[in-house]
């Protein structure tokens, strides 16, 4: 017998004379014996609760617990007690995806918030119920605009991209033979001349930017959706969720989609994954979008209800005339958000952004003044910045690793992305710009 | 599950000035953002007290009904039980606060589960490499399709650019290949429900030379085992071609038969279904992929870092407490399950397929079809006796497909239960066929008009209140 194993030898018994058989085997007599398995699995033998607790507790024990001021699209922000105890509400967390409304209103109500709020973060009409994450959304955007598209089967893409992002981009284009082109950058942001010059050559289905861009450069996209409008072309702007609080947003911009991850509103950072990719976009581009929707309805008693709908784009139906291969969204993390939204709400999440801005703006302030270090680009920026180190940069990583803080992400180029969130400390930044003195040939 | 419908909107019960959050002073002086790079609305997002949101999605989830609240037969997704400790552990800080980009040298426990959770799943599957970096059942699909895309393009091999898919195939077979850029070929199935190995055959003598892949899930979409399959992997490979194995009815081979023995190549897991991670609610899920020696070079970039990490830990937490003892018997007993149902109901539910099934088998509605009342009906009734429906409609092999997978967690007594509200539906259909057919009467809401919410869709709060006025 085991834990999650109920029957007994009796039920067993039983339940083989009801089939007709008189032995488990006989259950799979139709497998050719040739690739039956017969061996046994060389895996460790079962473990109680207590062992499995020790294993994981030995494994993590190897992992350094750094103080993080990386970003590089992943922050480490603040998590409100309140969201792991919701999010373990086993009636949402062990339900499948709600094809059955009248049993699944909790799931789909949340998912029609989820929504409300991601229209509202981007400034756009509608929003679907969630993506992977923020880069294999930004692949189905592109994917979108070549479908919208009549003819067009190019996008460009801007050079100040996350690499990660760009490079889940050159995947997909790669087998869906979708041409992509970058659009040159000049001093840190998105060139325009040279994204007009490149509309201008025609063929062109979308355009994707990001913002704040991949060195936390706040950029402006003045004249972008003009210039990708005059020449049928969608803008697609990827931004940080938390950011829009008070950036100007997509919709503001004349985005035609947006889309970007959410794991800035408070998820953890759990080495990669699962965060929650969002897309929005205009309402006429509705029919176009991948991915599941919910929206409001009645049921036969005259209550309000959600339900997912407009289900004719999706694979189930269309199989491989649908808009995407997508099958789910990422529900659970959709919940996450939607519950960081609603706590955080109006006010909060403007304050956890102001909050980040200053304290990367002071450590960047006193990083300056060392006379070591020097902004690799003179502009706006959020919380994230790019510095040049005129020592040994490794030399600097390894200090401060040493010292429990995790400095940034190193770029190939040598110089260092430092990201402050609204989690770091006066305390904590304080003593970066402390220990520097320390690091050897820095006096 | 509160059968009372709850119902309200989180935006419902804002109200402004009201907070449900506490964030420290800023004690770094006042740095302001630019005037010219702010938004010029506020979003509009609800404010709200702590115990207001903490209800509010308390009352929701009564409106939801997941594995803890009962049983839940839906065929082809596998909903077993999602152990506890797979969450504690999920939730060790050690692993939460690290960042993707943090170097190897300072996230060795982390790296070390990753390289653990692969050799596991290269044993029970007889592949020899895997890639944690699809983050869900189609996007394993996908990426299986891209590095086997990317293995015939490396021999020149350019010509290869369709994929063979059975006709009850899941859905996202053909839309990944779609999504690949692979063209679809339909092989027909047999009566039996299993490929039709001369279609097959014509097939590969006539585009044998165009043959990307042949996408297979074994048992098939119907719970039957495609007892052929090493001629069928055999005639793939012959004209070049490789056999790309759809994890999703993995469950029932776990201490049976594994699919790199049966001859696939490429495969992937969906690690919600076979490994015990919970569904979510439509996710997050993880579908690692799985590859023969050499086929591994050819893995594309379909993410960024490890995939969905905390879902794989869940995933290793479970193959460790089973271990190699109890993961055999997981096939074992979730076919012994599905077979007991199925023995139990065919004199009144009508059986296609007279034979014995893996982990789920489908009816084609009831044996009874002149009291009018579908499959759709029989499972609405079901939601009134608290269970929850099996999958419907699905495969599309027979118009009232009712599809059940009970997995291996269920007890007889559940058994039971479900067996005999089962035949009580087959009785109400001819007594009352019109309690059934307005089924259900006891949930939260009734039927729902999805043609209203098609029409004239309305997908935000904003849309809602306007519409309102």
């Amino acid at each position: 017998m085991f834990k999650f194993f109920p029957q007994t030898q009796e039920d067993l018994q039983e339940m083989l004379s009801r089939v007709g058989i008189d032995s488990i085997d006989a259950l799979y007599a139709q497998i050719p014996e040739s690739i039956r398995f017969r061996d046994e699995y060389k895996l460790p033998s079962e473990m109680s609760e207590m062992e499995v607790r020790d294993l994981f507790a030995k494994l993590g024990s190897q992992n350094q617990q750094l103080t993080c001021f990386a970003g590089y699209g992943v922050y480490d922000h603040y998590t409100p007690a309140v969201i792991p105890q919701l999010l373990q509400r086993s009636e949402l967390l062990t339900s499948y995806t709600p094809y059955q409304a009248e049993i699944s209103q909790g799931t789909l109500h949340y998912i029609f918030e989820y929504q409300s709020m991601m229209a509202e973060l981007t400034g756009m009409d509608i929003s679907n119920a969630s993506m992977y994450d923020g880069t294999t959304a930004t692949a189905e955007a592109m994917m979108m605009a070549v479908a919208a598209g009549k003819k067009q089967n190019k996008v460009l893409v801007s050079k100040t991209l996350n690499v990660d992002t760009r490079k889940v981009l050159d995947t997909y284009a790669l087998h869906q033979g979708i041409e992509l082109e970058t659009i040159a950058e000049k001093d840190g942001v998105t060139n325009l001349e040279d994204l007009k010059e490149k509309l201008a050559a025609g063929g062109v289905a979308g355009v994707i930017v990001q913002q704040p861009n991949a060195c936390g450069i706040i950029e402006d996209f003045t004249g972008f959706s003009d210039a990708c409008h005059d020449n049928k072309a969608l803008l697609i702007i990827n931004s940080v969720a938390a950011d829009l609080a008070v950036l100007k947003t997509p919709g503001e911009w004349g985005a035609d989609i947006a889309v970007g991850d959410g794991q800035s509103l408070g998820i953890p950072m759990q080495f990669g994954g699962p965060y929650v990719g969002y897309m929005c976009c205009t309402e006429k581009l509705i029919r176009k979008m991948p991915g599941r929707i919910v929206g409001m309805t009645k049921d036969n008693r005259e209550q309000r209800a959600f339900v997912l709908t407009l289900q004719a784009r999706e694979q189930h139906i269309r199989r491989q005339k649908a808009t995407s291969n997508i099958c789910s969204n990422q529900s659970l993390m959709a919940l996450f958000v939607t519950i960081y939204c609603s706590l955080m709400g109006k006010q909060g999440l403007k304050e956890a952004a102001q909050l980040s801005y200053a304290g990367a703006h002071y450590l960047c302030n006193k990083l300056l003044a060392t006379g070591h270090f020097s902004l690799v680009y003179d502009k706006p920026f959020f919380n994230e910045f790019l510095v040049r180190y005129d020592g040994d940069i490794d030399e600097l990583f390894s200090f401060y690793m040493m010292n429990g803080i995790l400095p940034g992400v190193k770029m190939n180029d040598g110089s260092l992305l430092i990201a402050v969130t609204e989690k770091r400390t006066k305390e904590e930044i304080d003593r970066f710009i402390e220990a520097l003195p320390l690091v050897k040939g820095v006096h | 599950m509160n059968n009372r419908l709850y119902g309200n909107l989180i935006f419902e019960l804002s109200k402004e000035g009201r907070k449900g959050y506490s964030l420290p002073k800023n004690h770094f002086g006042s740095y302001e953002i630019p005037t010219s790079m702010r938004r010029s609305e506020e979003a509009q997002l609800p404010e709200c007290d702590e115990l207001t949101v903490v209800r509010h999605y308390t009352n929701l989830s009564n409106n939801n009904f997941g594995v803890d609240t009962g049983f839940y037969p839906l065929g082809s997704c596998t909903m077993k039980y999602n152990p506890k400790i797979n969450e504690e552990m999920a939730a060790l800080p050690q692993f939460q606060n690290l960042h993707p980009h943090q170097p190897s040298s300072t996230v060795k426990g982390a790296l070390a589960l990753v390289k653990l959770l692969e050799q596991s799943l290269c044993e029970l599957t007889g592949l020899a490499h895997f890639t944690f970096k699809p983050y869900a059942g189609a996007h394993g699909e996908l990426t299986g399709l891209m590095t086997i895309d990317s293995y015939h393009r490396s021999r020149g091999d350019i010509a290869r650019k369709k994929v063979i898919v059975p006709d009850s195939a899941h859905g996202t077979n053909p839309a990944s290949a779609a999504v690949c850029g692979l063209e679809i070929i339909e092989v027909k199935s047999l009566a039996d429900g299993t490929v039709d190995f001369e279609d097959l055959q014509r097939i590969v003598a006539e585009q044998g030379t165009e043959i990307s892949a042949m996408m297979m899930t074994n048992p098939n979409t119907l719970g039957l085992f495609e007892t052929r399959i090493p001629e069928i992997a055999k005639l793939i490979h012959d004209c070049g071609g490789l056999m790309y194995y759809d994890g999703a009815n993995l469950n029932p081979m776990l201490g049976a038969c594994r699919p790199g023995d049966m001859g696939f190549d490429v495969m992937h897991i969906n690690l919600h279904k076979t490994f015990s991670t919970p569904h979510g609610g439509g996710g997050p899920g993880a579908g690692p992929v799985g590859v023969r020696e050499g086929l591994q070079e050819f893995f594309p970039v379909v993410s960024p870092y490890y995939g969905n990490f905390g879902v794989m830990m869940r995933a290793y937490a479970y193959i460790l407490s089973l271990g190699r003892e109890h993961i055999k018997e997981v096939g074992p007993l979730a076919v012994l399950n599905a077979n007991y149902i199925k023995e139990s109901l065919k004199d009144v539910y009508e059986l296609p397929i007279d034979t014995i099934c893996c982990h789920e088998f489908v009816f084609d509605g009831l044996k009874d079809k002149s009291t009018g009342v579908t499959t759709m009906d029989v499972a609405k009734r079901l939601l009134d006796y608290g269970y929850h429906a099996p999958t419907i409609y699905f495969p599309l092999l027979f118009h009232e497909s009712l599809m059940i997978e009970p997995t291996e967690n269920e007890s007889k007594e559940t058994l039971d239960g479900f067996i005999a509200v089962m035949r009580q539906i087959a009785e109400e259909a001819k007594t009352d066929p019109e309690l059934v057919k307005t089924a259900p009467h006891t949930t939260p809401i009734g039927r729902v008009d999805d043609v209203l919410a098609a029409k004239h869709p309305i997908t935000t709060y904003k849309q809602l209140v306007n519409d309102n006025n």
